[in-house]
């Protein structure tokens, strides 16, 4: 048994230790929002959040995460589904199938979080996730416009 | 050790006497994206099979068409809605199954989802369902009141008898009027009074693609189910030989090495994970077949032979075309091709069945369910009755999910574990071996020119792949398949956009042993290339404006025109691009809808391409939803761009040789040029939006690259050309 922090929870897990977190949080944790799009780091279906870096599950083995890391998953993103990338990706109608949409979010987010008003030049460069959909305009937009959410957000609450 | 997760959600239902036989529980809960809960006596009653209305006021709007990604479960609801005249922020939506279709008489017709058919096929009796609905909910209140229904209104789920100002809503009557008769006509609104219709409105079904809730084929999660791998002889048409499973077998999890069929081999484990590395260490011997001698050479010189044929079926044909060429002042000629190309959907392909001697079962991502039910059906060797298909969300559909081969595969799996479930998913590396592929085409075009540069004579020859001789050869008319001249038609909804006095279309059918399949946009993307970037080439020859050249031939097409027009004004075509920018233009009609695009490109001294926007425009006659059709042209975009820089599946040995995303790209965020969309619905016919515009987006960049580079790029993909010469 593997210990590990996901979603603010500590759970175990048991699996091998070179399964792909991908494969743990799916069949271990039952956490199927992280999708698997390719299996070897191409398509950034699987990102999640390690330590609020995103990184490509799919190449991530279990034993290379230790329990006091911080796991991310789309699930546990917020509480309550409302963080900026969710609230712009809810405005602008981003989603077309939605299978990349878990990746592209958590990758939008990771790059929020370290680059909270991200030019076109930055999104280009962290975001490549494949969309077979093609929501590439929206999702754009999409991170301009969480970066203003998040602005006024935090704004809001120094206000307070 | 794996930890079975039953989903808990709205979206869940009983499973009850339905599989008792399968040794599985009474009463289970099982994880389901949609399926139909209403039942006779229930307490969300049914007023129609279209339409249930809760004594909440929710109503719940059935859904028989696929939703991939393209909008169309909101569009039908929106149809619905509109006639039932209901409060739109109240609507939801659920599946029928294909076994309920079966059990009552198709009374939802087609499930079938392609062709960008969902809006287009289906809007008369969608909206009379509506309508119906609301004349059921409208009587039932009128009998209570004891008043004439005439003197009734409904509007916003609120029925009022006008005389009296009394009013009820829609939930408090739904039972009384799903007892009632139903009318046996119905009038539909006047398409100038639309309400929802029309309206850019948010789709029904974002919220739980943003939290990891929504359920995929692939997330589908059974109590007692078992996970399954599999992989098919790499050659099309090859058999499987024999294996050696003893390795595999004394793996962690693992429960059993199947044959599947007599091509494919799995491997059933407690997780995907465990089967997977498992089937990675079958020793499989295959009986590769004759297939194995077929290379992308030999295709090559196979569909070369048919641009010179003697034989050819006819697609389009008007004038006579050898007088035509003969007198011309001047002929020109140019050969095109475009390869074959895999789907390469987000979510590779899936499906969970569980079986037993009198019952099948099947969760699956499908574009076609009722095709999915006889598929199970005929792999569990049961009558369709016995079975049923529950739909899940697909990652992705475009033609991929029309097919069910994956179906056939889970129900043989499960066939050897009777009343477990079983999840068959693909890996990317089968799903790239296995497509249904972009049918292979060349294309000779020879046009004769008038002393004035005008286009006296067109002949088009199509070399290459039927897609209906190969999947649905009921579909060929003496022989010939129609779908070939998609854009090049003599009239219909993939109409030719030009006039030429003395035409030909035709086509060598040329059929190869690698499957062809509907793919987006399907034939329009490689004709559109081959005709648009042709007219281009003889404007260019011809030293004429390319917009002005085609305007000529589009007289007796105003609606193309005026698609046309419209991204030349907004492209502003009559003033100088851009510094160091340059223009392309493409036109076309496809799935019913009139597109055009304007491409602005430039290409660096070394070669290298950038896409900076690209103004598109689309009549589709009526536009259900405007904010989606945008959506679809974005997408429509991304998906033909990325098939025109990289998509591209070479043949060695009888086999595919792109294995994944490393070999097979996609086109990325970085790529994308800034898409400016004009939907100008023109009123009065239904023309598709998901696929019409993938046709213009290819041809209008690379007619920009031509501009930008005087090099004329004839064979797909890009990324196999110089743009620059060295
Ligand atoms: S599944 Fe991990 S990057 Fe594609
Ligand atoms: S939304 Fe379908 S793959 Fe991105």
């Amino acid at each position: 048994m593997v210990k590990l922090t996901i979603n603010g929870k500590v759970t175990e897990v048991d699996a091998e230790g070179d399964t792909p977190l991908l494969w743990v949080l799916r069949e271990q944790a039952g956490l199927t929002g992280t999708k698997y799009g390719c299996g070897i780091a191409q398509c950034g279906s699987c990102t999640v959040h390690i330590d609020g870096e995103a990184v490509r599950s799919c190449v991530y083995p279990l034993a290379a995460v230790q329990e006091n890391q911080k796991i991310t998953t789309i699930e546990g993103l917020s509480a309550t589904g409302d963080h900026p990338v969710q609230q712009a990706w809810a405005q602008l109608d981003t989603p077309q199938c939605g299978y990349c949409q878990p990746g592209m979010i958590m990758a939008s987010a990771a790059l929020l979080g370290n680059n909270p008003e991200p030019t076109d030049a930055d999104i280009d460069k962290q975001i490549t996730n494949i969309c077979r959909c093609g929501t590439f305009q929206r999702v754009r937009e999409g991170i301009h416009l969480a970066a203003k959410i998040n602005t006024a957000q935090s704004s809001k609450g120094s206000a307070k | 050790m794996t930890i079975e997760t039953i989903k808990v959600s709205r979206r869940q239902f009983v499973f009850g006497a339905a599989i008792t036989g399968a040794g599985l529980s009474v009463g289970m809960a099982l994880p389901l994206s949609k399926t139909l809960a209403a039942v006779p006596g229930s307490t969300r009653p049914e007023v129609n099979a279209w339409v249930v209305v809760a004594p909440d006021d929710t109503v719940t709007i059935r859904i028989a068409r696929s939703e991939m990604g393209q909008g169309t479960l909101t569009g039908l609801a929106q149809l619905v809605a509109e006639e039932l005249e209901c409060d739109w922020d109240k609507v939801t939506w659920e599946y029928p199954t294909p076994g309920e279709n079966l059990a009552r008489a198709r009374v939802w017709q087609s499930f079938s989802t392609g062709g960008s058919q969902g809006i287009r096929s289906s809007h008369q009796y969608v909206r009379e369902g509506g309508a119906a609905a609301r004349q059921m909910l409208i009587e039932a209140a009128a009998d209570v009141w004891g008043v004439k229904s005439a003197e009734c209104v409904a509007a916003n789920s609120i029925i009022t008898h006008t005389p009296s100002g009394r009013t009820t809503t829609f939930g408090k009557v739904a039972n009384a009027a799903g007892q009632g008769v139903p009318p046996t006509t119905v009038t539909l609104k006047d398409p100038a009074t639309w309400k929802v219709i029309g309206q850019p409105l948010p789709r029904l079904d974002t919220l739980e693609k943003l939290t990891g809730k929504q359920v995929f084929g692939s997330d589908v999660s059974l109590p007692g189910m078992v996970n399954a791998a599999i992989t098919a002889c790499p050659v099309h048409g090859g058999k499987l030989a024999s294996f050696d499973a003893k390795a595999a077998s004394a793996m962690a999890g693992v429960m059993s090495v199947v044959a599947v069929g007599d091509d494919a081999v799995a491997v059933v484990a407690d997780t995907w994970w465990h089967a997977k590395t498992a089937l990675d260490k079958v020793v499989i011997t295959w009986d590769k077949g004759e297939n194995a001698n077929v290379s992308s050479a030999s295709i090559d010189a196979f569909l070369t032979e048919g641009l010179s044929a003697e034989q050819a079926f006819v697609g389009n044909e008007a004038g006579d075309i050898k007088a035509g060429l003969a007198r011309a002042a001047r002929t020109y000629s140019a050969d095109y091709s475009y390869p074959f190309q895999n789907h390469a959907t987000m979510e590779p392909m899936n499906a969970t069945a569980v079986w037993t001697k009198d019952r099948c079962e099947v969760w699956c991502p499908t574009q076609n369910g009722e095709a999915a039910l006889a598929a199970a059906a005929a792999a569990a060797g049961l009558p369709q009755e016995q079975c049923d298909v529950h739909k899940v969300s697909l990652g992705g559909g475009f033609g991929r999910r029309g097919a069910s081969d994956f179906v056939t595969q889970a129900v043989k799996i499960a066939m050897t574990m009777p009343g477990t479930p079983v999840k068959l998913l693909w890996t990317r590396e089968e799903d790239m071996l296995h497509g249904y592929y972009h049918p292979i085409t060349k294309a000779r075009l020879t046009a004769g020119l008038d002393a004035e540069g005008n286009v006296d004579a067109l002949h088009v020859r199509i070399s290459g792949q039927s897609i209906l001789a190969t999947l649905i050869p009921q579909g060929l008319r003496d022989g010939m398949d129609p779908v070939v001249f998609q854009a090049l038609a003599a009239e219909g909804d993939h109409a030719l956009s030009y006039t030429v006095p003395n035409l030909l279309v035709d086509h060598a059918m040329r059929n190869t042993h690698l499957t062809p399949g509907f793919w987006r946009g399907v034939n329009v993307n490689q004709n559109a290339i081959y005709l648009e970037c042709f007219v281009d080439e003889l404007a260019h020859e011809t030293g004429q404006d390319p917009l002005a050249f085609r305007q000529k031939m589009m007289r007796n097409h105003p609606l193309a025109l005026a698609v046309l027009n419209k991204v030349a004004e907004k492209a502003e075509w009559d003033k100088p691009a851009p510094a160091g920018r340059h223009r392309g233009l493409s036109v076309c009609k496809a799935f019913g809808s009139y597109v055009a695009a304007c491409a602005e490109v430039s290409v660096s001294a070394d070669g290298k391409l950038t896409m900076h926007r690209i103004f598109a425009a689309t009549d589709p006659g009526y536009a259900v939803n405007p904010q989606q059709i945008e959506a679809q042209v974005f997408g429509s975009f991304v998906y033909g761009l990325s098939a025109m820089l990289y998509g591209e599946c070479t043949v060695q040995d009888g086999a595919v040789e792109q294995r994944n995303f490393d070999t097979y790209p996609s086109m990325k965020i970085a790529e994308m040029p800034h898409v400016d969309t004009t939907v100008m619905p023109s009123g009065g016919f239904w023309g598709g939006v998901g696929e019409p515009t993938i046709a213009v987006a290819a041809p209008a960049v690379l007619n920009a690259i031509f501009a930008a580079t005087g090099t004329r790029v004839r064979h797909l993909p890009l990324k196999n050309q110089a743009l620059r010469s060295a």
